[in-house]
């Protein structure tokens, strides 16, 4: 599958990401490199096989549940520890605008 | 989310909005009353310092997994029952992506295409009539952060992040866009508030954002088969500010079709200061969240037996609690409203009912001079210093003719203020009704005595002065005889 460069740079906006005209080029053409390795896939007759969203065995109902209990939780300060900006206890993350 | 900058918009008048039909769906985030988050074993307390209650999992640190809290499954299956919908016996959590900084995964965890419950519906009342109001469905997720524009000294330059309410257990309960008016969403609201505290399933505290809600709303020439175009109204988080917002929209829209505009398909803020909706620009590719199911957490698997185990500890819910009183108590339709409005007054009511033996009376009591009382010192009926007990004894008191209805609202107050029974307080003041016959007997002898002109003029013909006897009679009992017995009594010794 052939990647339009107005495809690659709605998924960089996307991922929150800035692309140059040059990157563009370069990652339709990886992307399209990906895609058509993995079409391959569509090869195989899936049509009778159920869609498995994850390779977690089906467990007994509550198996994979925890019950209502409160853990100590980190606190503030290691929270904090590893913010790039934090103040009055906060995360301070550059003002936020709406793009 | 930057406002855009609309020009004042003359609103439609009343006359053309009655050529439309408005269409109504609303989207409603309900807060579980959990003591943790939905993944992880953080507290969901209120008011807590910010940042204090994270860990890994809440915080989307690299690398911590989530688990799902049992007992958030249970409370939004009970609201799902609650509302009446079928429940699937497998569903499954997605990631719904999106940016911003109070959503440190990167993604909210949500569900998609196969939520925990769906075709359920609520009857609302409304103008004397029910109408049902379908739930299209009924889905589990957490909860974002909180992000704070203002109040810092750098907040032109900031914002603030709080990360406590991250992972805090939400349902999404979506209607179907069966509402056709401002009052009908009102009345769903109020249903639903009252539904899912009834089942317990939320506190559904408002100033606490335990319930939020989302209009989408569009209008369309009255009879029209197709719907017109929504616009989606957010960040209103009061009943009555729905209102106002759906009335304004509805306003808006209805003139900017009959000025031969076009409604937009777009999401509008609510300004609780002005009652108006502003349109937002939003990112061009705002709603492609890109959902694909939660490869972390195992599909939410729900056994016939757990389902039935759920449905069990279900209590009677408002709708039938209504019906019941109506039909056994003989309570009217708007007293039965007014005392199933809580849970807690609901209970209140069925213990004074049972405890009395009358029902009626019960609730004249509940909601005179009980809610008089208590919404004069700003209390709740679970914080009544009168207990349901309590007014029940009253109430029987009056009832086997014991006190009088008047020398009952005489003893509540002294209830009210020190807490002891009715029967506590009138031995101690004497106030007991007179009824031993011996007793009020040599009364009514005393007053005729005192009074030989009186009974004079009785007996050639007078009656009316029996008037006088009878007062005379109660100031000496100092109000406890039974006026009844005294007449009678009177009659009887004069004739």
């Amino acid at each position: 599958m052939k990647l339009t460069s107005e495809r690659v740079r709605y998924v960089a906006g996307l991922a929150n990401l800035n692309l140059s005209d040059e990157e563009v080029e370069r990652f339709r053409a990886d992307l399209s490199g990906i895609l058509e390795h993995v079409e391959k896939l569509n090869e195989l007759d899936t049509s009778g096989v159920p869609p498995m969203a994850q390779v977690l065995y089906p467990a007994e109902d509550t198996a994979t549940l925890r019950p209502d209990r409160d853990r100590p939780p980190l606190g503030a300060q290691t929270a904090l520890a590893n913010a790039p900006q934090a103040g009055a206890g906060h995360f301070k993350v550059p003002k936020v605008i709406e793009r | 989310m930057r406002e855009m900058s609309t020009p004042t918009l003359e609103l439609a008048s009343a006359e053309a909005i009655a050529r439309y039909e408005p269409v109504i769906g609303l989207e409603v985030h309900v807060q579980l009353a959990t003591v943790t988050k939905i993944f992880c074993g953080c507290p969901t307390s209120f008011g807590a310092p910010p940042n204090t209650n994270v860990c890994p999992v809440c915080l989307g640190l690299p690398g911590a997994l989530p688990v799902l809290s049992k007992d958030a499954v249970e409370l939004a299956v009970k609201a799902a029952l609650a509302l009446n919908c079928q429940i699937r016996s497998q569903s499954r959590f997605a990631r719904k992506n999106y940016f911003y900084p109070d959503l440190p995964k990167g993604y909210q965890i949500s569900q998609y295409d196969e939520p925990l419950a769906e075709h359920g519906w609520v009857d609302i009342r409304i103008d004397g009539q029910t109408k049902r109001l379908g739930v299209t469905r009924v889905h589990m997720e957490d909860d974002a952060g909180k992000s704070i524009h203002d109040g810092f000294k750098d907040s032109d330059l900031y914002t603030y992040v709080d990360l406590n309410r991250c992972g805090t257990p939400l349902i999404e309960i979506v209607s179907e866009p069966d509402m056709r008016s401002a009052d009908e969403a009102y009345a769903y609201l109020t249903e639903l508030k009252q539904m899912l505290q009834f089942v317990e399933v939320s506190t559904c505290d408002m100033e606490k954002g335990h319930l939020r809600c989302d209009a989408n709303v569009s209008v369309r020439p009255k009879g029209a088969a197709n719907f017109g175009t929504k616009a989606e109204v957010k960040n209103v988080n009061s009943f009555r500010f729905v209102k106002i917002a759906l009335e304004y929209e509805i306003a808006r829209q209805v003139a900017l079709i009959e000025s031969g505009g076009e409604v937009a398909q777009e999401t509008r803020l609510f300004n609780p200061d002005t009652g108006e909706t502003v349109g937002m620009r939003s990112k061009e590719h705002a709603h492609d969240y890109r959902y694909f199911p939660e490869p972390d957490l195992a599909p939410l698997r729900i056994s016939d037996a757990w389902l039935d185990q759920i449905r069990a500890t279900l209590p009677e819910l408002p709708a039938q609690k209504r019906q019941r009183f109506v039909e056994s108590f003989g309570l009217r339709d708007y007293d039965a409203q007014v005392v199933t409005l809580t849970r807690a007054t609901a209970d209140y009511y069925e213990t004074v009912a049972a405890v009395s033996g009358d029902a009626r009376a019960a609730a004249n009591w509940v909601m005179g001079e009980l809610t008089g009382a208590l919404n004069a010192e700003g209390k709740a009926i679970e914080e009544s210093p009168v207990s349901a007990r309590q007014l029940g004894e009253l109430v029987a008191l009056i009832r086997g003719g014991e006190i009088s209805n008047k020398l009952a609202k005489e003893i509540f107050p002294k209830m009210l203020a020190s807490g002891e029974s009715a029967p506590a307080i009138m031995e101690r003041e004497g106030l007991k009704q007179i009824s031993d016959s011996g007793a009020l007997e040599k009364i009514v002898d005393d007053a005729i005595a005192a009074s030989p002109k009186q009974v004079e003029q009785y007996k050639s013909g007078k009656t009316a002065v029996l008037g006088y006897l009878v007062g005379q009679v109660m100031k000496a009992s100092r109000g406890q005889a039974n006026p009844g017995s005294v007449n009678e009594l009177l009659r009887k010794k004069l004739c």
